[in-house]
């Protein structure tokens, strides 16, 4: 039931690189019905890799966090399969899954010390009281709460409970770490310089773990993969760069990236992607499609604009309001009658006067109009 | 910064303050008056019967209730306390007291620990008609014990359980009221606790005895401090149980010294006054003792 330090070596003894015959977890075709009728999960499919982070990602009610706690034993799995290291875990307690967890509000046991805290999963293990004493400080040596083990959780700022919950987790030496948006709890500055924290440390201990959240921006900094979830299911999966370069929906499109991926109306006619009200020519069309209504994509900060007449083509650009964000100036606009934010170098003086909007073609993403899949 | 401005930037503030802080002390000289009052209103008998039990009865019987100190103190209490009394001439003031101490402690440790149990099967498990159950213990609140105190007799006579400390304790055991306290106290407790206790391995006995317990500590004080008090303060009850001397508890002792001292003589008032007197301390004793723990824990909310 318990993988002790000593059992490690057996595991990192496999040749890195080369992919293991059984992922560190497997969710097979899971699905999570309620007594209700509600249904929160519907059919996903999801390998996590030895020592990989998966980050799932997605709006208030996904269906990511039902994930996670199915994959914890916290909810029953309706249908589909759970492997954890090659064994069937859908029947199997929390407590034998070999896994550890970092909770939203950290749930640490507010009478006891961080250091019984640390102690009270192994305790309930009958690991000797030895050992407890040595993982418990070996844990806190690695996440620097030494001076903190005998005060108690309401004593902790926020970080440092943080880091008590990621004790809990390490002492216990699991095979995956299950982590349930840890970090919307911190300030902006505390978040960012604990989720770097968290990344380095499961890379330095090699734990494979999963990583919810809603924020896309930690979804990108942290993952080594990012699942996006809508209604229950999977919308893409991928390494960071790659949903962010090629999105395989308009969802996964407006939610990946920050500012959203601006989205317009468009129609694939007479040779040319043709947009707004006057179905002006805004691009030559992409290859091998048929004409027909898409959505087109593009990125604010691949998006141009330009004074009327300096470059041949584009779009009439009205310019509504400037945001300044310090390296970077947001011109929020229309264009082709649709909203548009364009990123630009804050570098760059404010453009006065009459406005074109341009982009290279590269640069669009074209998708179908009523699906929302990436054509 | 010139000798004009300087009168006017001190004068200034000054007047605007000071009838503030007028209005201020006004306001707290009346909600002083009231407290006082308060206090006197409540104290005020209790000091007057504390005063009385230390003169002679002869005094108390013709000149009525006394102010002031008679100088009978110890011969007082010290009959009070060690002197036989009773049919059996054997029951004493401190015999009395802790029978009663017995029962309040029964009462309260009994009470806490089944309402807790209680409570954590209703709120932390699923069962069939878990809701329907608690409101069943809910409504016997409507049933208090002067309405089925004939059939509570019956129960316990028929047991053989008359004059027995288990008679006197466990049929009054059950609480509804502090089921209700716990049970409103266990679901404001997070759930993500149970699940942290459940990945940490702790079983259903396990997170109610090492997450749960220690949680409730206040509510564990209050209640005990409520429940101490009823027990202590039970007189139809065991007046009903027990008719062994032995088992007499201090608040009917009140009565029974008054009883069985009435001879040709003056009673013994001073003595009925120093029991009453004895029979308040314990329960005002153990209010003031967890009430520092109850406002600590308050202080210090952990959830």
């Amino acid at each position: 039931m318990s993988v002790t330090l000593a059992d490690r070596p057996a595991d990192a003894a496999a040749p890195s690189g080369v992919p293991a015959a059984e992922p560190t977890l497997v969710i097979d075709r899971a699905v999570k019905r309620y007594p209700n009728g509600a249904v929160a999960v519907r059919g996903v499919t999801i390998e996590v890799g030895q020592g990989e982070l998966v980050v799932f990602v997605g709006p208030s009610g996904c269906g990511k966090s039902t994930l996670l706690r199915m994959v914890a034993g916290l909810e029953d799995v309706t249908e589909g399969e759970i492997r954890i290291a090659g064994r069937r875990v859908n029947e199997v307690e929390p407590a034998e899954r070999d896994i550890a967890m970092v909770f939203q509000n950290y749930a640490l046991y507010p009478h006891m010390t961080v250091r019984q805290n640390l102690a009270y999963g192994l305790k309930n293990r009958r690991t000797p009281k030895a050992e407890i004493a040595r993982k418990v400080a070996e844990a806190a040596a690695m996440l620097q709460i030494e001076d903190f083990l005998d005060r108690k959780p309401s004593q902790l700022s926020g970080g440092q409970r943080q880091r008590v919950a990621m004790g809990r987790c390490i002492v216990r030496d699991p095979s995956i770490f299950l982590f349930d948006e840890p970090l919307s709890n911190l300030d902006a500055r505390l978040r960012t310089q604990m989720r770097l924290e968290i990344r380095k440390l499961q890379r330095r201990l090699g734990v494979s773990a999963i990583y919810v959240t809603h924020d896309q921006v930690e979804a990108m900094t942290l993952a080594d993969r990012i699942v996006v979830l809508n209604g229950g299911r999977i919308e893409q999966v991928g390494a960071p760069s790659e949903v962010y370069a090629r999105p395989a929906s308009t969802f996964v499109a407006a939610f990946i990236g920050a500012p959203a991926m601006n989205l317009i109306p468009a129609e694939l006619a007479d040779g040319a992607l043709r947009v707004g009200p006057e179905a002006a020519a805004f691009a030559p069309p992409p290859a091998g499609l048929a004409p027909g209504f898409v959505t087109l994509g593009l990125r604010p900060e691949k998006a141009r604009v330009a004074p009327e007449g300096a470059r041949p083509g584009g779009l009439p650009f009205v310019l509504d309001a400037v945001e300044e964000l310090g390296a970077t100036r947001l011109l929020h606009g229309r264009a082709a009658g649709a909203e548009m934010v364009v990123a630009v170098d804050a570098a760059e003086p404010v453009p006065a006067g009459a406005l074109t909007l341009h982009a290279d073609p590269a640069d669009l993403h074209v998708f179908d109009a009523v699906t929302g899949a990436r054509l | 910064m010139t000798a004009l401005a300087d009168p006017a930037s001190v004068s200034d503030p000054a007047p605007r303050v000071r009838p503030v802080n007028r209005a201020r002390q006004r306001v707290q000289i009346a909600h002083h008056v009231v407290l006082i009052l308060g206090v006197l209103l409540m104290c005020g008998p209790m000091a007057v019967a504390f005063m009385s039990s230390t003169f002679d009865p002869v005094v108390i019987h013709s000149e009525g209730l006394q102010i002031g100190w008679g100088g009978e103190f110890l011969s007082t209490y010290e009959t009070v306390m060690f002197k036989g009394g009773g049919f059996t001439g054997e029951v004493t003031g401190g015999l009395m007291m802790w029978n009663s101490v017995l029962l309040g402690m029964g009462f309260a440790v009994g009470k806490i620990v089944i309402s807790m149990l209680a409570a954590y099967a209703i709120v932390y498990f699923r069962f069939p008609f878990a809701s329907l159950a608690f409101w069943v213990i809910f409504s016997t609140l409507l049933l208090p014990l002067e309405v089925r105190i004939l059939p509570s007799y019956e129960v316990v006579q028929s047991l053989g359980m008359l004059n027995t400390w288990s008679g006197l304790i466990l049929p009054l055991i059950a609480s509804a009221t502090a089921t209700f306290f716990f049970r409103q106290f266990f679901r404001s407790v997070p759930d993500e606790l149970l699940e942290a206790a459940r990945i940490d391995g702790a079983g259903p006995f396990r997170f109610f005895v090492d997450i749960l317990v220690p949680l409730s500590r206040t509510m564990i004080a209050a209640i005990f401090i409520i429940m101490f008090v009823v027990g202590w303060n039970q007189y139809l009850w065991p007046a009903l149980m027990t008719t062994d001397e032995g088992m007499f508890t201090i608040v009917r002792g009140i009565r029974q010294i008054l009883q069985v001292w009435i001879g040709a003589n003056i009673p013994d008032y001073n003595q009925a006054l120093a029991l009453a007197i004895l029979a308040m301390a314990p329960p005002a004793l153990v209010v003031l003792v967890f009430q520092r723990m109850f406002i600590k824990g308050l202080v210090e909310t952990e959830k």
